[in-house]
C-alpha cells in the first residue's frame, strides 16, 4: 500500500532509472530478442544497383532449398496490400521494390523460414537482373534535376506540419523551405564586409546496438506488431492506412529500445513485417543485422552555403543561407528536417535581413531521416564555423563578436517569433568561464600545438504535436501511468514517474509506468526531437492533476475534514465499502502554433527553444594531423532538470556520439555502394575516445511554460561540438576545415597545403 | 545437407548441462535457443561490440564468434548467474547507482567484462579499465559513468570479500 502523504520533492531528484535492475540483469525486453510461437524468420534480398529497372528476379533456387517456407516479391505483397507504399512525409517507399530499385540495399525479395540460417542461405541464392539507369548521389547535383530519382512525388498528409506538401514531377526536390526577412540584397549592398563560405557534412548513421526489429502477427480480425519503434502511435496509423482498417484493430507493442537516436522513428520494418505475416498467415520476425542498418536509414549529408554582411561596427546586418539536404532514395522525414531546421539556419544571432533556402533532395542513396538534432547539428557546423572565421578575419575576439550579435530574449528570431526563455548568453558565458577564455592560453611551440574553440546553438522544437497520458489510481492507492513515450535510454519512464509523484505526493519508485502498447497507452506523436519531456510531461502533469482534483472531490464527498490524513485506500474503502474502484485522470497537451507564411515567417514557430553549446581544448600533432581532445565542455539550457543525473548522462552521451560524427565516422560510398557497412570498418566512439576531462553543465534556468519549469535535453549536446573542434584546430595550427569528419588525414592535408606542399589525391 | 550435430557437456551457471549443437552454432545462439538465456545478445556479429560477452573458464569471450562446440568441458557463466539469489552483484549495483547505461542493450556485456576485470585486477587503475573495456561499445556513450561504476564495483567487491 502506498501512503498518500509522503513528502514530495520528486522534481530535481537524481533517482536512478526505474528499469535499472532489469537492464543490469539482462532481463529487460527488446524486440530483437523476442520470440512468438509459430514464428517465421525473414531474410531480405537487396538491390545491388543504385538505380535500375528490374528485368527479372529468379527465386527458384531459394524456393527449392529444404526448410524454406516461402519467397516473396512485390508481386505477392500487392496481392494483400494494393498500394504498398509508406512514409511519414511522402507515401513513396514501397514495401518491396516495385518495377525499379532506387538505392543499393533496397529490399527486393524476402525469404521466410523457421530457421533463420536457412532463410539467410536461401536469400543469398536469389538473383535479379536490372537495366541500370543513371544515378545521382550528390545533393547539389541532384538539385539540378538532370537525373531524376522518382518519376512522380507522392506526398502524405499525416502530420499537421507537413500538410502543405504537394505532388510534383520532373524534380528531385521533395520540399523547398523559404524564409525571407527584411531585404538581404539591399543590406549586402551597403555592408562594409561580406563573407561567404560553404560547408559540408558526411553520411553517418545511428547504429543503435539493438538493430531494427519487428514481429508482425496478423489475424483476420486484427494485427499485433512488436517493434523497436520510437513512435508506436504513428506506426499504428500507418499500418491501419495500409490495411484500410480502423486503428483499433492494429496493436503496436514497444518494449525497451536498445537505442534509437531517431533511427527507429516513424515506420521502418513494420510495413514489410505486416505484409509477410498476411501472406504467410503466421507471425513473422524481421531482425536486422548491423550491416542492414546501413541500407535502412542514415543522417542527412548536407551542403550549406552561408553568406554574411557586416556593417563597419561589426554587426551582422544580413545573412543568406542555402542548404541542400541529401535525403536519399525515399523522403522519410527529410521534409521536416528541411523545414524545421530551416527555421534556425541563420543561427542564434540578431540579424535584421535573413534569407534562407533549404532543399530536401532525393538521391540514389540509403534514405536519410532524423538523427539526434533534426538537421540542426549540420547547420550549427556551418554557421558556427562561419562565425568564427568572420571574427578571425576581422581580428575580433570570437566571444565578444558573438556577444555583440547575439539574439536575446524579447527580440525576434529569423522567423519573426519573439525569443523567450533562452539562456544563450548565459550558456556562452559559462563555456567561456570554464575555458578561462579571457586568460592567455599556451598554444605550444613544437610538434604538438594546442588550441581551443567553442560554439553555441539554437533550435526550435517541432510543433505542433500532441501527447496524451492517463494516470490511474487504484483502490489501494497505488498509481499507474499510461504513456506512449518510448524509453530508448533517455530515462523518460523515470522522469514521467517523477512528475506523477510530484503531483500526487508519492515516491516515483511507487508509480508503475506501463510499457508502450497502443491498445492501452493513448496517443503520442512520437519520441523525437527532444519533445517528450515537455509535451508528454505536460500531458502527464495534467493527468496527475486531474486525478488529484478527483481525489480532493472524493474527500469532500466523504465528508473528510480539511487536512485529514486519511489514506487513498481509506477513501476508496469508505466510498465503495471494500477495496474497489479507480480514479482516472487524463491529460492532453498540444501547444499553440502558427504555420509559417509564404515567406517562412510566423509569430509562433515553437513552444520552446533549445539552447546549448560546447567548448574544447585540443592538441594537434603537426607531423600526423592527429587531433586529441583534452577537454570537452558541454553547457545547455534545459530549464529546470527533472532528474539532474539523467540530464548529465544525456548531455555527456549526446556529446560523445557527436564526437564520432565530428572526428571519424563516415559511410564510404563507391558508385552508390556502401563499402564499410560493418562495425569493423565503420568506427564508432569507444572508451578510448572519451576525452580525459569532460564537463557537463545545465545552467540555472526555468522554462516558464514547461512542466515544472523543464524542457527537452536529448539532442542538445550534439549541436556545438563539431564547429567547436574545427575552431580549435584553426586556433592551434591555423588551418580551417570545412568538411566533416575532421580526420587526421584532413588536418594533415590542410597543414601541407598551408605549407605550400600539398599532398596528391588519395 | 544438414551438418552433423554434436552433443557437448559443460557447466552453465553452476549446473552441469548438455546441448546438441551444429558446427555453425555460436555461443549466443545456443544460449538463446537451447537455454532461453538472452542476457548475451548479438549486435555487431563480429566480436567488436561486446554485447555477447560471457565468461568461459573465467575468461571473457565474444559469444557471437565463439563456436558453441568449443564449450565442451568448460565452465560458462552468463549475466543471469550474477543475481541468482535475488541480490544484485556489486558490479550490477554499481552500474545502477552510477547511471552507467542508458538503453541497456550493451549493459550485460559491460557487466560481464567488468566481472572479468575485477577478477584479474581487484583494484583496477584507469588504464586497466580502459584496456579491458575497449572491446565493449556503448552507442549511448555512457562511458564516463561506466568508468565510475567499475571503480565503485571494485571497491564494493573488495569490501564484500573481506567483510
Amino acid at each position: 500500500m502506498v501512503a498518500a502523504t509522503v513528502s514530495g520533492g520528486e522534481i530535481g531528484r537524481s533517482l536512478p532509472r526505474l528499469e535499472g535492475r532489469d537492464k543490469v540483469t539482462g532481463r529487460a525486453e527488446y524486440t530483437h530478442l523476442m520470440q512468438l510461437p509459430g514464428m517465421l524468420h525473414a531474410k531480405i534480398f537487396r538491390s545491388t544497383v543504385a538505380h535500375g529497372r528490374i528485368k527479372s528476379i529468379d527465386t527458384s533456387a531459394a524456393r527449392n532449398l529444404p526448410g524454406v517456407y516461402a519467397v516473396y516479391t512485390s508481386d505477392d505483397v500487392r496481392k494483400v496490400i494494393a498500394e504498398p507504399y509508406y512514409g511519414p512525409a511522402f507515401h513513396d517507399q514501397p514495401i518491396l521494390a516495385i518495377g525499379k530499385v532506387h538505392f543499393v540495399g533496397e529490399p527486393v525479395a524476402v525469404v521466410l523460414a523457421s530457421d533463420p540460417h536457412v532463410a539467410d542461405q536461401a536469400a543469398q541464392q536469389i538473383t535479379a537482373d536490372y537495366d541500370e539507369l543513371p544515378a545521382v548521389f550528390d545533393e547539389v547535383e541532384a538539385a539540378e534535376n538532370k537525373t531524376l530519382v522518382h518519376d512522380e512525388l507522392k506526398p502524405a498528409g499525416t502530420f499537421a506540419d507537413l500538410k502543405h506538401l504537394k505532388g510534383r514531377k520532373g524534380t528531385n526536390i521533395a520540399l523547398d523551405f523559404r524564409l525571407r526577412r527584411g531585404d538581404v540584397d539591399k543590406a549586402f549592398a551597403v555592408a562594409a564586409n561580406v563573407f561567404e563560405h560553404t560547408f559540408r557534412t558526411q553520411k553517418v548513421l545511428h547504429l543503435p546496438l539493438e538493430p531494427h526489429a519487428s514481429i508482425a502477427d496478423y489475424r483476420d480480425d486484427g494485427i499485433t506488431i512488436y517493434s523497436s519503434a520510437q513512435g508506436p502511435s504513428f506506426v499504428r496509423t500507418e499500418i491501419a492506412r495500409l490495411l484500410g482498417w480502423p486503428e483499433n484493430r492494429v496493436r503496436i507493442k514497444v518494449p525497451y529500445l536498445g537505442g534509437g537516436y531517431g533511427g527507429k522513428l516513424y515506420i521502418k520494418l513494420e510495413a514489410l513485417a505486416t505484409a509477410l505475416s498476411m501472406l504467410a498467415r503466421r507471425p513473422v520476425k524481421i531482425a536486422h543485422t548491423m550491416e542492414e542498418h546501413f541500407y535502412t536509414i542514415t543522417k542527412h549529408p548536407s551542403t550549406f552555403r552561408i553568406k554574411s554582411g557586416l556593417d563597419k561596427d561589426g554587426r551582422i546586418i544580413a545573412r543568406k543561407c542555402e542548404v541542400w539536404w541529401n535525403g536519399g532514395a525515399y523522403a522519410d522525414i527529410g521534409p521536416r528536417v528541411t523545414q524545421k531546421s530551416g527555421f534556425t539556419a541563420s543561427g542564434p544571432y540578431d540579424i535584421d535581413n535573413v534569407s534562407i533556402d533549404s532543399y530536401a533532395l532525393y538521391t540514389n542513396l540509403t534514405p536519410a531521416g532524423a538523427l539526434r538534432g533534426f538537421g540542426v547539428p549540420q547547420l550549427v557546423w556551418a554557421y558556427e564555423s562561419h562565425t568564427d572565421m568572420i571574427a578571425r578575419a576581422l581580428k575580433r575576439d570570437p566571444l565578444e563578436f558573438r556577444k555583440q550579435n547575439l539574439l536575446r530574449d524579447g527580440r525576434p528570431q529569423a522567423t519573426g517569433t519573439i525569443l523567450k526563455d533562452t539562456a544563450i548568453e548565459k550558456v556562452l558565458d559559462r563555456i567561456a568561464e570554464r575555458l578561462n577564455w579571457k586568460q592567455p592560453f599556451d598554444r605550444g611551440k613544437g610538434v604538438i600545438r594546442r588550441g581551443r574553440g567553442f560554439a553555441v546553438a539554437l533550435k526550435a522544437v517541432i510543433s505542433p504535436t500532441t501527447s496524451v497520458a492517463i494516470v490511474n489510481v487504484s483502490a489501494d492507492g497505488s498509481t499507474t501511468l499510461y504513456c506512449g513515450t518510448v524509453d530508448m535510454g533517455q530515462g523518460s519512464d523515470t522522469a514521467m514517474a517523477q512528475m506523477v509523484g510530484e503531483v500526487l505526493n508519492m515516491p516515483a519508485e511507487s508509480v508503475r509506468v506501463v510499457p508502450r502498447d497502443t491498445d492501452v497507452t493513448p496517443y503520442d506523436m512520437g519520441t523525437l526531437g527532444s519533445r517528450s519531456l515537455f509535451h508528454m510531461g505536460h500531458a502527464v502533469r495534467l493527468a496527475a492533476e486531474e486525478a488529484r482534483t478527483k481525489i480532493g472531490d472524493l474527500r469532500r464527498e466523504l465528508g473528510e475534514p480539511e487536512g485529514s490524513n486519511a489514506s487513498l485506500a481509506d477513501l476508496f474503502r469508505k466510498k465503495y465499502g471494500m477495496q474497489a474502484g479507480n480514479i482516472v485522470g487524463t491529460g492532453i497537451y498540444k501547444p499553440d502554433y502558427i504555420p509559417p507564411d509564404a515567406n517562412g515567417l510566423t509569430t509562433n514557430a515553437t513552444p520552446f527553444w533549445m539552447v546549448a553549446g560546447s567548448g574544447v581544448e585540443i592538441e594537434v600533432d603537426t607531423e600526423t594531423g592527429q587531433v586529441r581532445i583534452t577537454r570537452l565542455i558541454n553547457v545547455a539550457d534545459v530549464g529546470k532538470p527533472i532528474n539532474p543525473k539523467i540530464v548529465e548522462t544525456q548531455l555527456s552521451g549526446a556529446s560523445l556520439m557527436q564526437l564520432g560524427f565530428s572526428m571519424f565516422e563516415k559511410m564510404h560510398i563507391d558508385g552508390g555502394q556502401v563499402t564499410n557497412a560493418s562495425l569493423a570498418d565503420y568506427k564508432i566512439p569507444g572508451i578510448h575516445d572519451v576525452p580525459p576531462v569532460m564537463e557537463n553543465e545545465a545552467v540555472d534556468t526555468y522554462q516558464s511554460n514547461g512542466p515544472f519549469g523543464a524542457k527537452g535535453v536529448g539532442e542538445l549536446a550534439t549541436f556545438g561540438l563539431s564547429p567547436a573542434i574545427a575552431n580549435a584546430i584553426e586556433d592551434a595550427v591555423g588551418v580551417r576545415l570545412t568538411e566533416l569528419p575532421l580526420t587526421a588525414e584532413a588536418v594533415f592535408r590542410a597543414l601541407r597545403a598551408k605549407a605550400n606542399k600539398p599532398l596528391g589525391d588519395e | 545437407m544438414s551438418p552433423a550435430t554434436k552433443t557437448i557437456n559443460f557447466t552453465l551457471n553452476g549446473r552441469p548441462v548438455a546441448a546438441d549443437v551444429k558446427p555453425h552454432h555460436n555461443v549466443v545462439e545456443m544460449l538463446q535457443t537451447q537455454f532461453a538465456l538472452f542476457g548475451a545478445r548479438e549486435s555487431c556479429g563480429q566480436g567488436l561490440c561486446g554485447c555477447c560477452t560471457v565468461l568461459v573458464d573465467g575468461r571473457p569471450v565474444s559469444g557471437c564468434l565463439h563456436l558453441a562446440t568449443f564449450l565442451d568441458g568448460t565452465e560458462v557463466v552468463t549475466v543471469e548467474h550474477l543475481a541468482t539469489s535475488g541480490k544484485l552483484d556489486p558490479v550490477q549495483q554499481a552500474f545502477i547507482e552510477c547511471g552507467a547505461f542508458q538503453c541497456g542493450y550493451c549493459t550485460p556485456g559491460f557487466v560481464m567484462m567488468t566481472k572479468a576485470l575485477i577478477g584479474q585486477h581487484p583494484d583496477p587503475n584507469d588504464e586497466q579499465i580502459r584496456d579491458y573495456l575497449s572491446g565493449n561499445l556503448c552507442r549511448c556513450a555512457a562511458y564516463p559513468e561506466i568508468i565510475n561504476a567499475v571503480k565503485m564495483a571494485a571497491r564494493n567487491s573488495k569490501a564484500g570479500s573481506t567483510g
